[in-house]
């Protein structure tokens, strides 16, 4: 039993693969069964093998059911979406590793434990312990180390969403998508975790879909940023940063190119 | 004082007080012994017929924890099962009310018909009436889960048993653990009505003979039993419930 544990040790944790949302309709029940809610309508984006897509839109406007769908927790009603290449929502799942807005974090398991739950599940899982094991070193790669037996209750709320963002890392999939990771923080934490996860992206390479009702944070760290209008959900306009990354938050804010694009991302959003 | 020195000092002085006052009123004129033991004679009961209560006592004890484990593993099993199983849950769940809206005082006597004398009859009432609260916590904690939660253990492939044991299971453990101090109470109380029905020895079946008898002072020794007993069960839950939940008392300063 040559381990899986090891695997990702040797080969890298991602296989490449990229995302393609095409024209997707997302419907709920409304309050009267005629007419049903329609969160997005005709949605279609596509996200590079590993690029970074930054998703701003206004609060309900369907960026969660978005990446929900691609995630295969949900599919749509009508349209298509593929994540490298795998077109049902039991692959996406497999391909896709979801954050969720809150950590999600355990009470009753540390820090440690709560990050190597990614590896206590699915086909690929390992016990415990050795679970713990294979996630200590990304606890001291991620300015984690120190912190592996603190109950999630000690924690700050930027390291809880360091250790929520290693546990996404160490599901091994090729896609993260995130939802809102720092919706929570005061602002200050938050410029420090933008700037953390710059880091960790650039150490990690891979597809991300992150979703954030901020537009500094999305210019920040994605590549290319698609505005989306309020419900029903379309992306009116995708904005090419065209920056280098990691961009380091002080020196990036403040130049010209960015108060462009973050004009253009305002204007799209009609504020 | 400091607060916990008074969470500690509080309850006895209170309890001292009771007792205090309950002598002074059984040592006037107004009532006559038959009528009402004062504390010293249920204490010097306690002690002279200390054989007698310690075998009932027993026997109570024995009904009680027998029907308790019962109800909890087959609380257990009816809560996940109906959890993990919609349509159970569907069917089951009215079958589930009813058994606690069954009144124990009558069917005490059907269930000595069915069962005869001895233990069993009594470790049937009180799985009956403990059962409910055990199961309704139970099913009611594993629901407690979040929905992004769920989703998060289904992104991360995890199975339904995984989701059950690694996240419902343990989110449910303070809400089982409501169900089990409800359960340790009111497991004594179905015990008494279990012999009351019908029984040879035991603290119900000793405190109503000796109520009939005009043995007063041992059967108020007897009651006073069957309290500790339901006490020292709720303290030793609570006890248990400190120990395997730590992460709920995180943050309270009060302990």
């Amino acid at each position: 039993m040559q381990t899986r544990l090891e695997a990702p040790a040797e080969e890298p944790l991602h296989r490449e693969a990229d995302v393609a949302v095409t024209a997707i309709e997302r419907r709920f029940p409304g309050r009267r069964r005629r007419d049903p809610v329609v969160a997005l309508d005709g949605l279609s984006v596509e996200v590079a093998a590993g690029e970074v897509l930054g998703v701003v839109g206004p609060s309900g406007c369907g960026k969660s059911t978005l990446l929900e769908l691609v995630a295969g927790l949900q599919e749509p009603d009508a349209g298509s979406i593929t994540v490298g290449g795998a077109r049902d929502a039991r692959s996406r799942l497999r391909a896709c590793a979801y954050m969720p807005q809150r950590d999600g974090l355990l009470p009753w398991r540390d820090a440690l434990g709560n990050a190597a739950l990614a590896l206590e599940c699915g086909d690929g899982r390992v016990g415990r312990s050795r679970a713990r094991a294979a996630a200590a070193p990304l606890f001291e790669r991620f300015g984690l180390e120190g912190f592996e037996s603190a109950r999630p209750a000690e924690l700050s709320g930027g390291m809880r969403q360091r250790v929520a963002f290693v546990r996404t890392l160490l599901a091994g999939r090729p896609v993260l998508l995130l939802d809102e990771p720092f919706g929570a923080l005061d602002s200050l934490t938050r410029g420090q975790m933008q700037e953390w996860l710059a880091g960790a992206l650039a150490a990690e390479p891979r597809t991300v879909v992150l979703v954030t009702h901020d537009v500094d944070e999305a210019l920040l760290l994605a590549d290319r940023v698609a505005i989306m209008s309020p419900r029903p959900g379309r992306v009116v306009t995708s904005l090419d940063v065209g920056l280098e990354r990691p961009r380091p938050r002080r020196q990036t804010v403040t130049t010209h190119e960015f108060a462009v694009l973050k004009e253009q991302a305002l204007e799209a959003l009609g504020q | 004082m400091s607060a916990l020195r008074f969470r500690l000092i509080a309850p006895v002085l209170m309890f001292a007080a009771a007792i205090l006052a309950w002598q002074g009123v059984a040592s006037t004129d107004w009532f006559d012994d038959l009528t009402l033991a004062s504390p010293t004679e249920v204490a010097d009961s306690l002690w002279s017929d200390r054989s007698l209560l310690f075998d009932s006592l027993g026997t109570t004890v024995t009904e009680v924890l027998v029907g308790l484990a019962i109800s909890v593993a087959l609380g257990f099993f009816t809560a996940v099962a109906m959890h993990l199983w919609r349509p159970l849950h569907e069917a089951a769940y009215p079958l589930l009310v009813g058994s606690q809206a069954i009144p124990v005082v009558i069917v005490a006597p059907l269930f000595i018909i069915a069962f005869d004398y001895g233990l069993w009859p009594k470790v049937a009432i009180v799985a009956l009436v403990c059962f409910f609260p055990v199961t309704v916590n139970l099913m009611d904690g594993l629901r407690s889960v979040s929905a992004e939660q769920l989703k998060l253990m289904r992104s991360l492939g995890a199975s339904r048993l995984q989701t059950l044991w690694k996240v419902e299971l343990p989110s449910a453990l303070p809400s089982l653990f409501s169900g089990l101090k409800i359960a340790a109470t009111v497991s004594v109380i179905g015990a008494v009505f279990g012999e009351a029905a019908g029984a040879e020895s035991g603290l119900g079946y000793l405190v109503l003979l000796d109520n009939h008898q005009l043995e007063t002072p041992r059967a108020y020794a007897g009651v006073v039993l069957l309290a500790v007993l339901a006490v020292g069960l709720f303290l030793l839950t609570a006890l248990a419930e400190r120990y395997a939940t730590p992460w709920t008392r995180e943050g309270d300063p009060s302990v």
